[in-house]
C-alpha cells in the first residue's frame, strides 16, 4: 500500500524528517507515537503534499504510484486522506457543498458519474449519524464555529464519505471526551477492510484500546526509532519516551 | 426544454422580444419616412446642443423633455469631472464619443457563431447558456424562427391585468409623458453629479416601471423582458415608481459577458418608493473588463438612488465583476419615518480592474434603519475600494445603521481599501461599523486540495462562501448564476 524510504524533508530550511522509513500493507493499522515536535504532523503534510514542505531526498509510493510527483489534489484522488490535527474553517461554504464537490471530484478522477443529490444526501446523513453529528452540521460552514471535538468528528465524517485507501489520522483523538473517542474509534473501525490502511497518530494509548493497531512506531527527531506491536504503546504509556531517546543516544555514542 | 427555471424562461423571452422588434421594424416602414431615416443613422462623434436636439427629435420627444436635456447640458458644461474616487484612467474626451448609434443591421452582424470570438463562446458554454441564447447574446443575425409566443403573451397579459407599466423610457415618453415628467430628475436631479448631468442630457434608453397602489407585481421584472433591448444604451435612464403599498423585484443585467463598443457608460437609476411600498433591485454587472493590461475595458460611472417614504423599503443587491472601472454608489434616502434601506454588494476585481463602489444611507425620518453588507474581492493587480456614507439627520430619532465591510485578497499584488464616512447630527441615532480584511489562506486551500479539489475550484468555493450573505439576497436563479460567474471570473487568478 504505502512505502516510504529514507525520507528527508524540511520546512523553512529546517530539516524535520531525517530518514523516515515505513512500509504499510493493505488492511494494516499503524499507530505513530512520539514526543511533541518530533515531526508526526510534518510526515502527514509531506505525504499529502502541502506547500512549503520540501522533500530533500527519499521516495514515497502509494500502490506503486510515486506520490512526490503529484499535486495534493492528485494524491487525494489516488486515495490518500488526511484528517487534520487542527481543521481550518471555511466560512460560508457549507459542509454539504464542500463534500459534494470533493466526492464529485474524486469520482470524476475514477471515471465515475456524479452522485445524484439525493443519493449523496443520504450517504452524508448516514456518515453524520455514524460519528454522532446532528445532520444540521451538513448545512453549517465547514468547521465554522465547531467545537474542538466537533471538528474532529467532522474530519472522520469526511473520511467515511470519501472512502480513501490510505487514511492518516493526525491526533483525531485529542480534545475528545470519552464518548466522542468511542464514536471516532467506531467510525474508523467500521472502515477497516483488507484494502484500506490507516496511519493513526496519537499521544494516548487510550485510543489504541479502541482501534487495535497492527504495529506501533515511535517517531522521534524525524525518524522512526522503535517499532513493535500493540504492546509497545502500553510500555510507552507507562514509561514515556525518555528511555527510548536515551537508549538511542547511548547507541549512537 | 424551455420550461424549467427562470433563465430558460428568459431565453424564450429574449427570442420573442426579437420578434417584437422585427415587427416594430416592419411596421416602421409604414410610418413617416423621415423618422425612419433618422433612426437608421449613427451620429458622428461629438457633443453639442445640436446633438441633443437630434436625439430628442429622433425619439419624437415632447418639447419639455428637450428643454430638460438642454438645461442638463448647460449644467454639465459648468461642472468638473470628479477625481476623488480611488481610480485612475486617462482623461475622457467627450467629443470623441458618438451619442447615438443605430441598431446594427442584419448584414453587419456575425452571420453565425463561427464568426464570434471563441473565448466568449467558451464562457457562455461554462455558464451553461443554450445555443439559441448564445446567438442572441453574441448578436448573431438569426432568422425569424420562433417556437413559442405564449410565454411573452402570458407575461404581458399578467402585467396588464395587474396594471403594471413596464416599458422602455422612450416608449414611456410617448405613452405616459405626464408620469415621466413628474418623476424624472426627482431623485437624481440634473446637477447631482458630473456623470448624472451628462446622462440627463443625452440618455437614449432605459426602463420605465410603474406599480400601482397596493399591487404586488406578479413576477420579477427583468431588463431581459423589455423590448427595445437590442441596443443596450451607453447612457441608460431607468425610473421605477412603486406606489403606496406596492411591491416589485427588478433584475438588471446578465451574467453572460457583454461586449460593447462603447467605452463609457453612465447610467442613472431613480427609484421612488411611496408609503409602505418596497422595491428590490438586483444587478449583475459583467461588462468587458479589458485585456490583462486593462486596455479596452468599459468605464462604468453609475448613479443609482432611491427615495423612501413612510414605512417604505428599498434593497439594492449588486454583483459587480466586469468593467475596467466601476464608479457606483447606489444610495437610499430614507425620508419617511420607519423606512428601511439595504445594500448588499459583491465587487470582484482582477487583472487591472478598478472598482470604487459603496453606498450612501441618508437617514432623514425617525426610526429609519439601514444595513450595508459589502464584500470586496481583489485578485491580480486590481484595486477594490469600498466607499460608504452614513448620514443621520437631526430629525432621525432612533435611527440605526449597521455596516459590515469585508475584503478578501487573493495574491499579494492587489489592493483593498475602505473609506467609511459617518455624519451624525442626532445623538439618539446608532451607527455600527465592522470591517475585516482576510486572505484566502494556504491552510484553507490545502484542505480543499487534500479533499480532491483543484486550486481554481478551491478558490471559487472559498470566495463563494465569503459572498454568501449577499448571494442569499439574490433571486434564486440569479444567485446560482452569480456563483458560476465568480468561478469563471477567478479563473487564472491562482497559482
Ligand atoms: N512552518 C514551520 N516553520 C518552522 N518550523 C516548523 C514549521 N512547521 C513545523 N515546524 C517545526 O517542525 C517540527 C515538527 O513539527 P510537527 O508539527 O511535525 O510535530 P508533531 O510531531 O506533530 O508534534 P505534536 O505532537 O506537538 O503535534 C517542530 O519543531 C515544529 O516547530
Ligand atoms: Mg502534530
Amino acid at each position: 500500500m504505502l512505502s516510504i524510504k529514507n525520507l528527508h524533508a524540511s520546512v523553512e530550511d529546517k530539516l524535520i524528517l531525517k530518514g523516515l522509513d515505513l512500509e504499510i500493507k493493505p488492511g494494516e493499522v499503524h499507530a505513530i507515537m512520539g514526543p511533541n515536535g518530533a515531526g508526526k504532523s510534518t510526515m502527514g503534510y509531506v505525504l499529502s503534499g502541502k506547500d512549503g514542505y520540501t522533500v530533500e531526498s527519499g521516495t514515497v509510493e502509494l500502490n506503486g504510484v510515486n506520490l512526490l510527483d503529484l499535486e495534493p489534489e492528485e494524491r487525494a484522488k489516488e486515495g490518500l486522506f488526511l484528517a487534520f490535527q487542527y481543521p481550518v474553517e471555511i466560512p460560508g461554504v457549507s459542509n454539504l457543498e464542500f463534500l459534494k464537490a470533493s466526492v464529485d471530484a474524486q469520482r470524476k478522477a475514477r471515471g465515475e458519474d456524479d452522485l445524484s443529490a439525493k443519493e449523496f444526501l443520504k450517504q452524508a446523513r448516514e456518515a453524520c449519524k455514524k460519528v454522532d453529528l446532528p445532520a444540521e452540521f451538513l448545512k453549517r460552514g465547514v468547521n465554522e464555529g465547531f467545537s474542538g471535538g466537533e471538528k474532529k468528528r467532522n474530519e472522520i465524517m469526511q473520511m467515511l464519505l470519501l472512502k480513501p485507501k490510505l487514511c492518516i489520522l493526525d491526533e483525531s483523538d485529542s480534545g475528545l471526551d470519552i464518548d466522542a473517542l468511542k464514536v471516532v474509534a467506531d467510525g474508523v473501525n467500521s472502515q477497516r477492510s483488507p484494502d484500506r490502511s490507516f496511519i493513526v497518530i496519537t499521544h494516548y494509548q487510550r485510543l489504541l484500546d479502541y482501534i487495535k493497531p497492527d504495529f506501533v512506531h515511535v517517531l522521534a527527531d524525524g525518524k522512526i526509532i522503535k517499532s513493535g506491536d500493540a504492546s509497545l504503546a502500553l510500555e510507552l504509556d507507562a514509561q514515556g519516551y525518555g528511555w527510548l531517546t536515551e537508549q538511542r543516544e547511548g547507541d549512537e555514542a | 426544454m424551455y420550461t424549467a427555471g427562470y433563465s430558460r424562461l428568459v431565453s424564450i423571452e429574449r427570442r420573442d422580444m426579437s420578434e417584437e422588434q422585427i415587427e416594430k421594424v416592419l411596421s416602421r416602414e409604414y410610418e413617416a419616412g423621415f423618422v425612419t431615416d433618422i433612426e437608421s443613422e449613427t451620429f458622428e462623434p461629438g457633443l453639442d446642443e445640436d446633438v441633443i436636439r437630434r436625439i430628442s427629435a429622433m425619439k419624437n420627444e415632447p418639447e419639455w423633455m428637450l428643454e430638460w436635456r438642454l438645461k442638463a447640458y448647460a449644467i454639465w458644461l459648468e461642472m468638473e469631472e470628479p477625481d476623488w474616487a480611488h481610480v485612475q484612467y486617462p482623461k475622457i474626451d467627450f467629443q470623441k464619443i458618438s451619442y447615438y448609434s443605430a441598431p446594427k443591421s442584419m448584414a453587419d452582424k456575425p452571420q453565425s457563431l463561427d464568426e464570434v470570438d471563441p473565448e466568449l463562446l467558451e464562457t457562455y458554454k461554462k455558464l451553461g447558456i443554450p445555443l439559441e441564447e448564445q446567438m442572441m447574446l453574441a448578436g448573431v443575425a438569426v432568422d425569424v424562427v420562433f417556437d413559442s409566443v405564449s410565454v411573452v403573451t402570458t407575461f404581458k397579459d399578467k402585467l396588464k391585468e395587474a396594471g403594471v407599466i413596464f416599458c422602455s423610457i422612450s416608449e414611456a415618453l410617448q405613452e405616459y409623458p405626464e408620469l415621466v415628467k413628474k418623476y424624472i430628475g426627482s431623485v437624481v436631479p440634473q446637477r447631482d453629479n458630473y456623470f448624472a448631468a451628462l446622462n440627463s442630457a443625452v440618455f437614449t434608453d432605459g426602463s420605465f416601471v410603474y406599480i400601482p397602489k397596493g399591487v404586488r407585481c406578479p413576477m420579477e421584472l427583468s431588463t431581459y423582458f423589455r423590448i427595445n433591448e437590442e441596443n443596450t444604451g451607453q447612457f441608460e435612464r431607468t425610473i421605477i415608481i412603486a406606489d403606496e403599498g406596492s411591491h416589485v423585484s427588478y433584475l438588471e443585467g446578465c451574467t453572460a459577458p457583454q461586449r460593447d463598443e462603447n467605452q463609457l457608460h453612465a447610467a442613472v437609476v431613480e427609484l421612488v418608493i411611496m408609503d409602505d411600498a418596497e422595491i428590490k433591485y438586483s444587478t449583475v454587472q459583467n461588462w468587458y473588463p479589458g485585456d490583462e493590461n486593462g486596455k479596452g475595458g468599459i468605464y462604468n460611472f453609475v448613479t443609482k438612488r432611491a427615495v423612501c417614504y413612510t414605512n417604505a423599503k428599498v434593497s439594492w443587491t449588486q454583483v459587480e465583476t466586469g468593467s475596467a472601472i466601476t464608479w457606483k454608489y447606489p444610495s437610499c434616502i430614507l425620508r419617511g419615518d420607519n423606512s428601511v434601506g439595504e445594500f448588499y454588494s459583491v465587487a470582484l476585481t482582477r487583472g487591472m480592474q478598478q472598482a470604487d463602489t459603496g453606498t450612501k444611507m441618508i437617514h432623514l425620518g425617525k426610526n429609519t434603519r439601514s444595513t450595508i453588507i459589502s464584500k470586496g474581492i481583489s485578485a491580480g493587480r486590481s484595486n477594490n475600494s469600498y466607499r460608504g456614507l452614513v448620514r443621520m439627520g437631526p430629525r432621525a430619532d432612533g435611527a440605526r445603521n449597521f455596516t459590515q465591510c469585508d475584503s478578501l485578497l487573493i495574491g499579494d499584488q492587489c489592493g483593498a481599501h475602505t473609506f467609511p464616512y459617518v455624519e451624525s447630527r442626532n445623538p439618539t441615532a446608532i451607527v455600527e461599523h465592522e470591517a475585516t480584511t482576510s486572505k484566502v489562506s494556504d491552510d484553507q486551500m490545502f484542505l480543499c486540495q487534500q479533499r480532491g479539489l483543484d486550486p481554481e475550484k478551491a478558490v471559487a468555493m472559498i470566495v463563494n462562501g465569503f459572498c454568501k450573505e449577499v448571494f442569499k439576497e439574490l433571486p434564486m436563479e440569479f444567485a446560482v448564476e452569480a456563483g458560476k460567474l465568480l468561478e469563471i471570473s477567478l479563473e487564472g487568478s491562482v497559482g
